[in-house]
């Protein structure tokens, strides 16, 4: 019942802590905090020790956007497979987007993928719900009902929310509830029979183009509706320069505007297309060099609040087709963390900064009970050995499927030891 | 010499493997004259066209190239392949290879599944035509056509007219006429021409007239009246207006401009009937020639050991 974790690197952006300290868990809670060694503890009581000597300990970290795909698509993932993934990634929490089938925009499909999560209790599962009926852009979800019964956020992810009209009214209906509306930025008649960005490369592909303008105007309209209405607005997946720049400004109107950025769209450009590699299509498409270089500058300064992983589990016969064919995604928890801390090589980012943004900060926003080391907090943890290096191999993903453009990649930072409330849900020395 | 394994594009060619390509293909075109066209050069061998998309000329064209050259030719039609019963592309592909052919030839509407194919089968892949991506060996029909007539490549000017964003034969002609030292004008309406596509070396304009006097060649593009959205046009009569290569254009073109076309044509939209028919148009030679490149591409790919004399 009680766990010591010695002799690692705390890291806690919540309370500013950076330093080797010492952690005692009880019953699944942080107890203590102290420099190493220092922990003492009554005579007969053994509590199990974890040597994270060269780790960093650090909270788990939060993923607000990942696709389970269960109910309706358990081929390509369930919430079991899903959450082992996160685990295997460091991730103790995570926000499942609601494109199931059924749609998760009544109550009951809410309450159902609470019930998987909590049998499986490996990780925490945070359902977002749509935020029209079946994500037909029609008329808007219960929200109420659906925040009563556990959701997080309201998104109809992949479907943008198109009628101006619809988008004006969710967000003052969502505003009653205090939770966030997550928008997909994507002006679809812009991007109809689009599969990559538009650009030079799309033109020697002979690839049909998806202009980052599709994704510039409709941060902007939401932007302008939010400025109108109030309420609060989390941009998905910000892959455009232009798009950094709206939030930016929207931000220092004050406006209550978040933005996140999936790994992928600041580690690729859309060279990576050349060769047809159908792990290279999602949505939004890897853009250009200018924008990967808006998006560092965006972490940078803030203006990008969180990393998120936009994980899209796709059974191979999915992806092993025309690439204009394929669908839209890769998997991204088990390579978010390695992929995020090049930030920290390339001076980007403070590894600091890289946890908090997958820890404090998303839970700040989302209002989650998670992301900080404080006392009496549950102990949901992570413990990775930054300087690790390894080679992503695919094969060995804990996803049901292994659609990542990062086989073979060599990269740095393992995890070693995922823990929610104190217990072991991945160790790297058992897989 | 020449030592790849398949034809995805002209991009990756390099001007000496052209050179060779054509030369061979000079050496081949004698044998579609004979009363006897057959040399037993790829006796034994198998190719199969592997067509996802409708195709009359071309098919055909490397059909006739592997029959003139004895290979046994396997025709499979998008229509009678099993990839409408929703087989994986790449387990068709896998299953054709299982066969033993010598060579794949691929055609498909969609960019980049030849070199999709080629990442999973051992044989040999020619592209036939993939998407809007590239067609290489019409590109290098078309410079044989012109190296026949003029002697020479580089220097010359060529003005390619049309739908530029939704051509493969742009693609590859642009890559493979850079490589040879031609300069390359493009000429269509602004909402034809894709992005970034200057980069690739070329010149880029909208008004046909201001083209046609510096051109040695001028190549007319087949309006892709089914892949056209909406939006792109206002309509066929106005794109005929500005683009349609008449003998009132050609009034102030070079005395001895070639003109070409990649066929098929939709007479009157892209080209007037007269200039069609007219002595300057090699419309019908580059067909000729297409079999005689094709040809050569096979010969080079399955090794080009074999006498052509006899």
């Amino acid at each position: 019942m009680t766990l010591v974790i010695k002799n690692g690197r705390v890291i806690d952006p919540a309370n500013s802590l950076d330093e080797p300290k010492d952690l005692l868990i009880h019953k699944g809670r942080i107890k203590a905090i102290e420099s190493p060694g220092s922990i003492s503890f009554e005579a007969g009581e053994k509590p199990s020790v974890i040597d994270a000597k060269g780790c960093v300990v650090c909270p788990g970290l939060i993923d607000m956007h990942v696709h389970f795909r269960e109910p309706g698509f358990e081929y390509k993932e369930t919430i079991t497979s899903g959450c082992q993934s996160a685990a295997a990634g460091g991730f103790t929490s995570v926000a499942v987007m609601p494109n199931t089938n059924p749609v998760n925009d009544t109550r009951a499909v809410t309450e159902y993928i609470l019930s998987l999560a909590r049998a499986e209790g490996i990780i925490n599962v945070y359902p977002i719900a749509a935020i029209t009926q079946k994500l037909e852009g029609e008329r808007l979800s219960e929200m109420a009902d659906l925040k009563d019964a556990g959701a997080i956020a309201f998104s109809d992810d992949g479907r943008p929310v198109m009628n101006n009209e619809l988008m004006r009214r969710a967000f003052e209906y969502s505003k009653m509830f205090k939770l966030p509306l997550i928008q997909h930025s994507e002006m679809l008649d812009l991007t109809e029979g689009g599969c990559m960005n538009e650009g030079m490369v799309s033109t020697e592909l002979g690839l049909k183009g998806m202009p980052a303008e599709a994704e510039d105007i409709m941060v902007y309209r939401d932007i302008a509706l939010l400025e109108k209405t109030g309420g609060q607005l989390h941009v998905a997946h910000i892959s455009s320069k232009n798009s950094v720049e709206l939030v930016r400004q929207a931000k220092s109107r004050g406006l209550s505007v978040t933005c996140e950025v999936a790994p992928h769209h600041f580690t690729l450009t859309d060279e990576a297309v050349r060769g047809y590699d159908t792990n290279t299509k999602m949505s939004p498409p890897l853009r250009t060099i200018d924008d990967v270089k808006a998006i560092k500058e965006g972490l940078q300064d803030g203006t990008i609040d969180i990393i998120a992983t936009d994980h899209a589990p796709h059974d191979i016969a999915d992806k092993q087709v025309e690439y204009q064919n394929a669908c839209f995604g890769i998997v991204g928890l088990e390579t978010a963390l390695p992929l995020s801390l090049k930030l920290v090589d390339e001076k980007i980012l403070s590894i600091g900064d890289v946890i908090k943004k997958l820890t404090f900060t998303p839970a700040d926003i989302f209002n989650l009970e998670a992301g900080s080391l404080s006392l009496d907090n549950e102990a949901d943890l992570l413990i990775f050995n930054p300087n690790l290096e390894y080679s992503i191999d695919i094969s060995k993903f804990h996803s049901k499927s292994k659609n990542s453009p990062f086989d073979g990649w060599k990269v740095k930072g393992k995890v070693i030891r995922t823990l929610v409330k104190g217990k072991t849900v991945y160790s790297a020395n058992e897989n | 010499m020449f030592n790849r394994k398949n034809i995805l594009g002209t991009k990756c060619l390099v001007e000496e493997e052209i050179t060779t390509i054509l030369d061979t293909a000079d050496s081949f075109k004698e044998i579609s004259t004979r009363p006897i066209k057959k040399v037993p050069t790829l006796r034994g061998k198998t190719i199969i066209n592997l067509f996802f998309e409708p195709s009359t000329r071309t098919r055909t064209s490397f059909e006739i190239a592997g029959k003139r050259l004895s290979a046994d030719v396997i025709n499979i039609s998008g229509s009678s392949s099993s990839t409408v019963k929703d087989e994986n592309l790449i387990d068709t592909a896998l299953n054709l290879e299982a066969m033993h052919p010598d060579i794949i030839v691929v055609r498909h509407g969609l960019s980049g599944v030849p070199e999709m194919i080629s990442q999973h089968v051992k044989c040999p892949i020619i592209n036939a035509g993939d998407g809007y991506h590239e067609h290489p060996t019409q590109a290098l029909l078309d410079l044989h056509t012109i190296r026949e007539a003029k002697g020479t490549l580089k220097g010359l000017n060529i003005t390619i007219v049309g739908d530029i964003a939704h051509s493969r034969v742009v693609r590859s002609n642009i890559y493979a006429m850079k490589t040879m030292g031609m300069n390359v004008k493009l000429i269509g309406p602004s909402t034809m021409i894709p992005l970034g596509i200057e980069k690739m070396g070329v010149s880029v304009g909208y008004d046909l007239e201001g083209a046609i006097n510096d051109a040695d060649v001028i190549m007319m593009l087949r309006l892709q009246k089914e892949r056209q959205s909406r939006y792109l046009l206002s309509s066929i009569r106005e794109y005929s207006n500005l683009y349609c290569l008449t003998s009132k254009f050609l009034e102030k073109a070079k005395e001895d401009v070639l003109i070409f076309h990649p066929g098929p044509v939709n007479r009157g939209i892209e080209i007037s009937l007269d200039v069609m028919e007219s002595e300057r148009s090699l419309i019908l030679t580059q067909v000729t020639n297409g079999v005689a490149v094709r040809m050569a591409l096979m010969y080079l790919l399955l090794g080009g050991k074999n006498d052509t004399s006899n």
